[in-house]
């Protein structure tokens, strides 16, 4: 399990490694927290010419508000999001899901960025981004360009962004008010990757579900959104006939890949049972408090 | 005067907690493992290993890999089988005819499981090893592939060992009693059909070896992360053409075993004989990767059970059909049968019925070869029995606990002889089950499950009860079975010149503190304190000759061993003391150190005077006495095939019955393991071991697809138990100290382990009691697996 040999270069800039990317095209790779990186290079799954470390670019880290957007650097790292204060009060959604982001010692190098540019289908952040309809921005050698999260993730391991493009910052709307969100997977164990996943965001009041976006991952090849559950949601009374059509609609939405921890079948039930629970909680927290969460 | 036993003495170190000798080291970030020590010169070992599970090899192309950077030998199979002495045949004679194919340390013209080892590339970095290891290219015919065990015993299947005939490595019946009667004669007959998946050892540290041969001397040192130095002695030496006193095992701190380092392996002779060929030391860790598909597998079982119970709950029968599916080859030397062996000797076990049928099929498949892992055989034999305990209590309406209690061999009923016709004594069930009664609050508990039950909250109470093989005789399965490996045990206990005491021992410390234990056992029979002795472990030059760590034999037979050392010693030391204070050694004893008048703590003679007259003044004694100051005893057993023990787990889960998650929420062991030498240390194994076995009953699984191309082999896909998922292990102990040794210690190491994958299976099924008619039979208790008993997919 040792990397095969490759070349390095600390960026200087954005705009440096955005030179470096134009350079190296197919064989340079970004270098950010590394967490999934650098296990396929000791595994020699990845075999990249160039490694463009990022890390010291400050201009892509940090978290601010502008307006009613939350902007988050592409290289902060899980953890700064986890404690941000602003992440907190503007997007609960992503507070609820960053303690199931891996472990403490990942949170700590791995970053929100590398996260969603790398799409792992069962990874959370792409789930909550697409959730609360962010926008993507990534820059070329020719400038930045933005992508909205609906068109951003386009399958296993693949996204909008060009290969000699860096994904440079996140901008999500802040949560409103009178809306809630929910986070919920199932993993074998803490911190490992879901097996099924749900993230919801949108408004009940009273009993009546509306603008709920249910988005469905790890049971798909990328963040998905259960667009015909949702539709089967959205201006109904959250009852068990509800459910039932919501669980009847979500199997024209998703079509669960198999791996080792599950069956298609078994993905499904479980997708089934997180929307009728998420949505349980969702009616509870609706009902609380009425705040952002 | 008398005698007073080391253990009755007041503050006695036997049966004190005491912290590890090695312990402050280890948390300092200290520890000494074989990657820390880097001789000289030293050159890396990578290896080619087969992608496919069965392919006959046409070519090997070498040269550009022995171009490359860095490399300094690329060896084949071939090659390396010119060096060796011969194949290893993994078989024993008590196996009566048992098939094995010869097997050399790495393929020779054909692989036959998916990891197996083809070339070797030695560089002066690992780096570069497995660089050029990507220049070697290797043609391959695939050949069909037995994967499955259940196929691979049919007469229309391909087989892997022409020579074989058929895939079957072994078969074995036993029993006793008229079991076909009993059945007819049984009110109720139930049977049961159960899955365990294969899985492995996962140890920390994963295998190594750094070997150094000096062709001056012809001496061969290895460093490696073994439980048995001198059993590996012995098989590198022999199978290298090495002359066995010309080589040093040495074995440092030790990262986990398991039993996964009691075997050898080819890829470690591959890395010996390079060190050999080039006269430099060769390095060779096997990385995560490879140890998934190199490291021995283990527990790839099917067993259909059949039990006999009367309305009272009497078990009159029990019988069990085991189908193994073991790998490729039959690991040398110890063989790749010894788990069906032990589940047929072990299930059912604890209970009284008189009346048992036992039958083991053994299938050689394309896929690691499997051998000896914690509790070997044991979390099977014990999960089967007790699933069909607890119907049983179901169908008769008693409760699990009465059921037990009706049907477990009474305390002072010993000796005994079980189903399977083994001998028992020295054992306590009845104790333990009690004991564990309480501890658990049993009923109490059962009032809360049904106060959750009625919120729509699913929890349940697991028991399994179990007897475990440890520390085997000579006479049983090595030794007699033909393997050069030692049953018997031997440490050297001396008086150095300034009274300090060298322990040696033939035993191991893998990390679970055998080297304090014997410490503790030595300084208690001396009489001296614990900072008076030092344990030497794990060096064959410094070390008498034994069998090392395995099969829970440590404390029992190495534990004896060093208790009639240090007595031997203390003896010789009184004598002498005699001789120099002219008053009889029977008046005398040792305290604290020092010589003493019986019964009195004031120092006659300090050992430290013993030790400089011993070795220093020995004009001050007569001429005719010689001291002796290094004793060194041996002990094996000798009538018993092992010294059994016994005990029963209780275990609290909460099962979500909407997504099959298991939420383990407390767990308890009470076991006998005799005398407890430390109680901490005791306590430790035992919770480590069900940690292991819980791994083995909810996570832990090798798969392998139809091609026999294992799939999940890296940590992020082989599931472990974690921190997080485990509950608190509570435990308790009953102590009947075994009447083979004069100490009186059991085996502890794995009796953790046995029985968690059984109760683990009870307690989830009485959580899904009532919701379903299925059952959960199969491990590991996947999600999946509870969510198809509860009929949900």
């Amino acid at each position: 399990m040792k990397a095969p040999k490759f070349s390095y270069t600390r960026a200087t800039s954005v705009e440096h490694a955005l030179e470096l990317l134009d350079t190296h095209g197919d064989g340079g790779r970004i270098l950010a927290g590394g967490q999934s990186l650098m296990p396929t290079l000791n595994m020699r799954l990845s075999q990249p010419d160039m490694l463009i470390d990022i890390n010291g670019l400050d201009d892509l880290k940090g978290i601010s508000l502008d307006g009613d957007t939350v902007c988050i650097g592409a290289l902060t790292r899980h953890v700064e999001v986890m404690n941000s204060d602003i992440v907190a009060e503007h997007l609960p959604l992503i507070a609820e899901a960053m303690p199931y982001v891996a472990h403490v010692a990942i949170r700590n190098r791995g970053t929100i960025g590398g996260s969603v540019a790398l799409a792992d289908p069962a990874a959370e952040m792409p789930a909550c981004i697409l959730a609360l309809g962010a926008t993507l921005v990534v820059q070329g050698s020719a400038g930045k360009r933005e992508i909205p999260v609906e068109e951003f993730f386009h399958g296993l391991f693949e996204t909008a962004r060009a290969d000699n493009e860096l994904l440079v910052e996140i901008r999500i709307p802040s949560q409103k008010g009178d809306k809630v969100s929910v986070f919920l997977e199932l993993a074998r164990r803490h911190g490992d990757f879901a097996i099924a996943g749900i993230a919801a965001y949108g408004s009940v009041s009273g009993d009546t579900v509306t603008d709920m976006r249910l988005v469905y991952f790890a049971s798909e090849d990328k963040p998905t959104i259960g667009a015909n559950a949702s539709a089967a949601l959205n201006g109904k009374n959250w009852s068990d006939e509800t459910k039932e059509a919501v669980n009847t609609a979500l199997e024209s939405d998703l079509e669960p890949m198999a791996n080792l921890h599950g069956s298609a079948a078994m993905k499904m039930h479980l997708q089934k049972v997180l929307t009728g629970r998420a949505m349980d909680t969702a009616v509870v927290r609706a009902s609380g408090a009425g705040g952002a969460a | 005067m008398g005698f007073i036993h080391p253990y009755e003495r007041p503050n006695s170190y036997i049966g004190r907690t005491l912290p590890r000798s090695r312990a402050m080291r280890a948390v300092a970030g200290r520890g000494r493992y074989t990657d820390d020590i880097t001789l000289p010169r030293t050159l890396h070992a990578a290896f080619v290993r087969s992608p496919y599970a069965h392919a006959k090899i046409l070519n090997i192309e070498t040269a550009a890999a022995k171009a490359a950077d860095g490399v300094k030998l690329v060896m084949t199979g071939a090659e390396l089988a010119e060096m060796c002495t011969g194949p290893w045949v993994g078989t024993l004679t008590v196996f009566d005819k048992m098939k094995a194919e010869p097997q050399y340390p790495m393929a020779v013209d054909r692989a036959c499981w998916h990891g197996e080892a083809v070339v070797m590339v030695v560089a002066e970095t690992r780096a570069q090893a497995e660089d050029a290891g990507e220049l070697v290219t290797i043609d391959y015919e695939e050949l069909p592939v037995v994967i499955r065990k259940e196929k691979a015993i049919l007469p229309d299947s391909p087989v892997i060992h022409p020579n074989l005939g058929d895939n079957i490595a072994w078969e074995k019946t036993l029993g006793t009693g008229d079991v076909d009667k009993a059945f007819a004669e049984a009110d109720h007959v139930l049977e049961e059909t159960f899955e365990f998946g294969r899985h492995t050892a996962v140890s920390l540290e994963p295998r190594i070896v750094l070997a150094d041969y000096d062709p001056g001397t012809e001496h061969l040192t290895i460093h490696t992360s073994s439980q048995c130095p001198h059993m590996i002695e012995t098989v590198f030496a022999r199978t290298l053409g090495v002359p066995e006193h010309k080589v040093r095992i040495i074995a440092p701190d030790v990262g986990g075993s398991f039993g996964l380092k009691i075997h050898t392996f080819g890829d470690e002779v591959a890395a010996t004989a390079a060190a050999i060929k080039l006269a430099r030391p060769v390095k060779f860790v096997a990385d995560r990767l490879e140890s998934f598909v190199s490291d021995i597998h283990a527990r790839e079982n099917r067993v259909h059970a059949k039990i006999g119970v009367m309305n009272d709950g009497t078990l009159v029968a029990a019988e069990i059909d085991d189908l193994s599916g073991v790998g490729a080859y039959s690991q040398f030397p110890r063989t790749s049968v010894f788990e069906a062996n032990q589940i047929l000797h072990i299930t059912f076990g604890p209970y009284k019925h008189k009346n048992y049928r036992a039958k083991a099929t053994v299938a050689y498949l394309n896929a690691v070869p499997t051998s000896q892992y914690r509790a070997v055989g044991h979390p099977i034999g014990i999960t089967v029995a007790e699933h069909m305990m607890d119907w049983a209590a179901d169908v008769t309406g008693l409760d699990p606990f009465d059921i037990r209690r009706k049907n477990v061999m009474e305390d002072d009923s010993y000796p005994q002889i079980i189903g399977s016709g083994l001998p028992m004594k020295d054992l306590s069930h009845q104790a333990c089950l009690e004991k564990l009664f309480g501890l658990m609050n049993y009923e109490e508990l059962r009032a809360e499950q049904a106060e959750f039950r009625k919120k729509g909250i699913y929890r349940g109470i697991g028991l399994a009860s179990f007897i475990k093989g440890t520390a085997p005789s000579p006479v049983g399965f090595y030794g007699a079975g033909g393997a050069r490996i030692a049953a018997q045990d031997a440490t050297t206990v001396k008086l150095e010149p300034a009274g300090g005491v060298i322990v040696a021992l033939g035993v191991t410390d893998q990390g679970q503190g055998v080297d304090t234990v014997m410490e503790q056992i030595a300084a208690a029979a001396i009489g001296c304190s614990m900072d008076m002795v030092r344990a030497i472990s794990g060096d064959t030059d410094a070390t008498p000759y034994g069998g090392g760590t395995y099969a829970s034999r440590a404390t029992a037979i190495g534990g004896e061993a060093t208790y009639q050392a240090a007595l031997d010693l203390r003896r010789e030391i009184l004598h002498m003391a005699g001789i120099l204070l002219q008053t009889d050694a029977e008046e005398l004893d040792i305290v604290d150190g020092n010589v003493v008048d019986f019964g009195s703590t004031e120092a006659r003679i300090p050992l430290s005077e013993i030790g400089r007259i011993g070795h220093f003044q020995l004009g001050e004694l007569p001429n005719d006495y010689q001291p002796i100051l290094s004793h060194t005893r041996r002990y094996r057993l000798q009538d018993s095939p092992y010294i059994y023990t016994n005990g029963i787990h209780g275990a609290y889960v909460e099962v979500d019955v909407d997504t099959g998650w298991i939420k383990h929420l407390k767990h308890w062991v009470v076991e006998d393991c005799g005398r407890i030498i430390n109680p901490q240390l005791a306590d430790e194994q035992i919770r480590g071991g069900c940690v292991q076995g819980l791994g083995g009953a909810l996570y832990e699984h090798c798969i392998y697809d139809d091609a026999g191309q294992l799939q999940n082999g890296t940590m992020a896909d082989y599931v472990t138990p974690m921190a997080y998922e485990m509950p608190d292990i509570e435990v308790g102990h009953v102590e009947t100290p075994t009447s083979e040794s004069e100490l009186g210690a059991k085996g502890a190491g794995e009796s953790g382990t046995g029985a968690a994958p059984g109760v683990m299976m009870n307690a989830v099924n009485d959580a899904i009691k009532g919701l379903t008619s299925g059952r959960v039979t199969e491990q590991p208790i996947a999600p999946e697996v509870v969510l198809k008993a509860l009929g949900k997919i």
